[in-house]
């Protein structure tokens, strides 16, 4: 039973991967929109996968171990390719090449000189990073792993150095300006605005009372919320009822949040069905039965 | 009754998860769709900000995401890109995301198409010609997040040397007629374009807060998959954020404001049930819940 | 000096850019388009060290012949199928090739031309294979959080009830049946947002900047060395 499922899984593995190469083959000249050959083969095997994932619903088995192990390495395959087209390329390699090009035409020339062939020969500075970079494959060494080091030392510092400052004014203190005025509006408004109880008492209405209780409200939920946080003191006596408070607004806000969860998830889960029913079953499957 | 609510209380899962499918597959398999959207104010800023840029304004479109949130994000950068095109705002369209690449240079390609010829929109608007190179350019994904944000705030060129087919970028202020990338002659740094669209189910907009809005004081405008959005609040009520489209329901908002109803709309039936539905189990499990435990308390039991 | 010299860079480039950050005369903008550009180049490796070692990991299965030694070889496999289309594909961009395999190419496929464009062999595996499976995978979530919803989630204490409520509320107001309904809804939705969860969110989002501040500076100092890793001296 065991060997059956291998040679079905083999067979199938096979088939995809002979059946995306063939479409050298099968590809015709035409200018019209009709499906294509690897467009039929693309989208059923798009629906087969999908639906090897969905069996997943039912309990765990081979067709879903099949698949996910598929998009790993399919992902992994990708990503390669999509940093050496992306970034190793035009940023390392095209830019070694330029330089040593300029030194040839400098040569050739007789203009060659070692300030303007490499001192300030930008391309060829870029075997630098790229030699740093290199280090960092080390780290998959036992015995060499050490070189790595260097190489994290430089990439680790930079990246903190690049986001203590603007991590402090984005997350820190623009969020307690934030707390004080309203800073998105044209004209800054306090957050927590007199004005507005003034016009609530001079006529009472439900959305004057929401509108004047709101500022204070968003004060208070900030300043209870970063009380339960700190737990460098026990949460007791007045300390511990702020604290209380500041779980009810965190309560608050993962309900927002589950709420907006749920939402994405069931997009998600649309995009799929509208794929199974709109693109692969009407716009393929019932066509050749003569229906869509 | 008690062994009723008691049996509800512990149904098997599937029954549960075929109720959520025949939630999304009814509306889908018989076509019907809700004809409008309501837009969120949030929403709405996004789309007057673009509204009032003048023909020939350049925005960065920044799509970081994978095929996994294709369904919510897809819709909305087609949108966005449909309005830019119609108003003739040139896009410099980028990906800080590794799966990005594959995923825009299908939707970009797909949206050059629909505006190869002239014509004209469904909702009647003219439908103009829209150009690769000239109204469009893809500079493709560059690694790390964080510092492309950094270099597009010095020199675009600092970190994309080339489009995403390898064509060379042209230098800042050189002959838009010697290039096929003439759109990139005028574009250095982001004193060049007028915001950045930031669309990603992941943290990237975060980024573009603190690296692109705190550093250089560039406009940004945020796309995000519904699990998103209520965690960028706080960005939009100090304004490092001028606006949020919020999952597939923005996206529908965003389709109801250009007047070009697709994917987005016709998703929000089956959204509107399937909420409905979770929202009814929830009620309805707990109050199986509280009747079952007040009879167990009572030592009601097997009633 | 194997663990003492990477510190000293660490410290070195972490204050240097955080002293840059506030001069701008042009030595220092100079030096920091350097860097910018340098680390651009780095980051690229950091990210295919991860996949390398994923790559290791499937390897050493097979060698081994584990349990699901199978599913290694299809992850094996598929890499390097990927590979093969994907720097393949590239190489034969010259046009007298792709018309001898009547390859149609209309002008915008070819102003992308590299493996990358649209329609060629490697975007039809990114297209058919990894876009449908993992936009999938995510969406098995939907079942798994309708279910979860209806048999775990219990009012049984006043944050519960809190949470729940809120949860409800939201997720009525975002759907445009829930303005159907009544206009409240979507008002109240809104009104949660934008206030009570955007307080909660705010203090998260201080208490989370002021510890990654605490955690960056650590690094810097010295303090925090857990990336030098284990291992050999």
């Amino acid at each position: 039973m065991k060997n059956k499922w291998l040679m079905f899984l083999m067979g199938l593995g096979m088939a995809v991967v002979v059946g995306f190469l063939s479409h050298f083959m099968f590809y015709t000249t035409g200018e019209d929109q009709t499906l294509q050959m690897h467009t039929w083969l693309g989208l059923t095997v798009a629906a087969i996968l999908t639906l090897f994932i969905y069996t997943f619903l039912y309990k765990d088995n081979p067709l879903y171990k099949f698949a996910e192990h598929l998009l790993v390495g399919t992902s992994a395959g990708y990503y390669l390719v999509v940093y050496y087209h992306n970034s190793v390329k035009p940023n390392m390699i095209d830019q070694i090449v330029a330089g040593f090009q300029q030194i040839g035409q400098m040569r050739a020339e007789g203009t060659f000189n070692f300030v303007d062939g490499i001192l300030t020969n930008a391309g060829i500075w870029a075997i630098v990073p790229g030699i740093i970079g290199f280090l960092i494959l080390f780290r998959l060494s036992r015995k060499l792993g050490w070189l790595a080091r260097y190489s994290f030392g430089f990439y680790i510092g930079t990246a903190m150095g690049m986001y203590i400052p603007v991590g402090f004014q984005a997350s820190i203190v623009e969020q307690i300006r934030g707390t004080i005025v309203h800073s998105a509006a044209a004209e800054p408004t306090p957050v927590f605005n007199l004005v507005y109880f003034g016009e609530f008492f001079s006529h009472p209405t439900w959305g004057g009372f929401v509108q004047a209780i709101s500022g204070p409200l968003i004060i208070v939920g900030i300043f209870c919320t970063l009380i339960y946080f700190f737990f460098s003191k026990e949460h007791t006596g007045v300390f511990g009822a702020f604290g209380k408070v500041g779980i009810w607004f965190l309560m608050v806000g993962f309900g927002a949040s589950f709420g907006a969860t749920v939402m994405a998830r069931i997009s998600l889960l649309i995009g799929r069905m509208d794929f199974l029913i709109n693109d692969w079953f009407k716009g393929l499957i019932l066509p050749l039965f003569g229906g869509g | 009754m008690y062994k009723i609510l008691n049996a509800f209380l512990k149904i098997n899962r599937r029954w549960i998860f075929l109720l959520v499918l025949l939630g999304v597959l009814i509306p889908l398999v018989l076509g019907k769709g809700l004809t409008r959207s309501y837009p969120g104010a949030e929403v709405v800023k996004v789309y007057d900000f673009l509204n009032n840029l003048e023909e020939g304004d350049i925005i960065i479109l920044s799509m970081d995401y994978d095929p996994a949130t294709i369904p919510e994000l897809n819709p909305m950068a087609r949108a966005l890109l449909r309005q830019c095109f119609n108003k003739g705002i040139r896009v410099v369209s980028l990906t800080l995301h590794p799966a990005g690449p594959g995923v825009v240079i299908t939707l970009v390609d797909e949206l050059l198409r629909e505006y190869s010829q002239p014509g004209v929109n469904p909702d009647g608007s003219v439908r103009p010609v829209r150009e690769y190179g000239e109204d469009i350019v893809f500079l493709g994904y560059k690694v790390g997040t964080a510092v492309n944000i950094l270099a597009l705030g010095e020199d675009v060129r600092l970190s994309w040397p080339q489009d995403y087919a390898g064509v060379e970028l042209p230098a800042y202020g050189s002959d838009p007629t010697q290039t096929t990338l003439p759109l990139m002659c005028d574009v250095q740094n982001y004193n060049d374009v007028k915001c950045v669209v930031t669309i990603s189910g992941t943290r990237i907009p975060e980024y573009w807060v603190a690296y692109g809005y705190q550093r250089y004081h560039v406009k940004v405008a945020t796309g995000c998959t519904a699990v998103m959005f209520a965690d960028f609040y706080p960005y939009l009520q100090t304004g490092q954020m001028i606006g949020l489209i919020p999952g597939m329901k923005g996206a529908a908002d965003y389709e109801e404001l250009i007047n070009r109803p697709a994917r987005a709309m016709v998703g929000m039936l089956p959204q509107s049930i399937v909420h409905l539905m979770i929202v009814g189990f929830i009620i309805l499990g707990n109050i199986a819940y509280f009747i079952v435990r007040r009879w167990e308390k009572r030592g009601g039991g097997d009633r | 000096m194997r663990r003492e010299v990477p510190v000293l860079i660490c410290a070195i480039m972490g204050v240097a850019m955080i002293i840059q950050f506030f001069i701008p005369h042009p030595v220092s903008q100079a030096i920091y388009k350097t860097v910018i550009k340098w680390f651009i180049i780095i980051v690229t490796f950091a990210m295919v060290l991860g996949l390398l070692s994923l790559t290791r990991m499937h390897l050493t299965k097979l060698r081994r012949g584990d349990k699901d030694w199978f599913f290694s070889l299809v992850t094996i496999s598929s890499l390097f199928v990927n590979l093969l289309v994907g720097f393949f594909s590239f190489r034969i961009t010259d046009s007298f090739i792709f018309e001898g395999l009547k390859v149609p190419f209309n002008f915008f496929t070819i102003s992308f031309a590299t493996g990358l464009a649209a329609g060629s062999p490697f975007m039809n595996l990114f297209d058919y294979i990894q876009v449908p499976m993992q936009a999938t995978m995510f969406s098995l979530l939907a079942f798994f959080i309708a279910s979860a919803s209806f048999r775990t989630f219990r009012a049984r204490t006043v944050e519960a009830t809190l949470l729940l409520v809120a949860a409800l509320i939201v997720m009525v107001g975002r759907v445009p049946v829930g303005h159907m309904i009544s206009t409240s809804i979507p008002a109240l939705s809104d009104w949660i947002l934008v206030n009570p969860n955007m307080a909660a969110k705010r203090g998260i989002m201080i208490g989370v900047g002021l510890g990654g501040i605490s955690m960056a500076l650590k690094i810097i100092l010295g303090i925090e060395r857990s990336w030098l890793g284990g291992g050999g001296e």
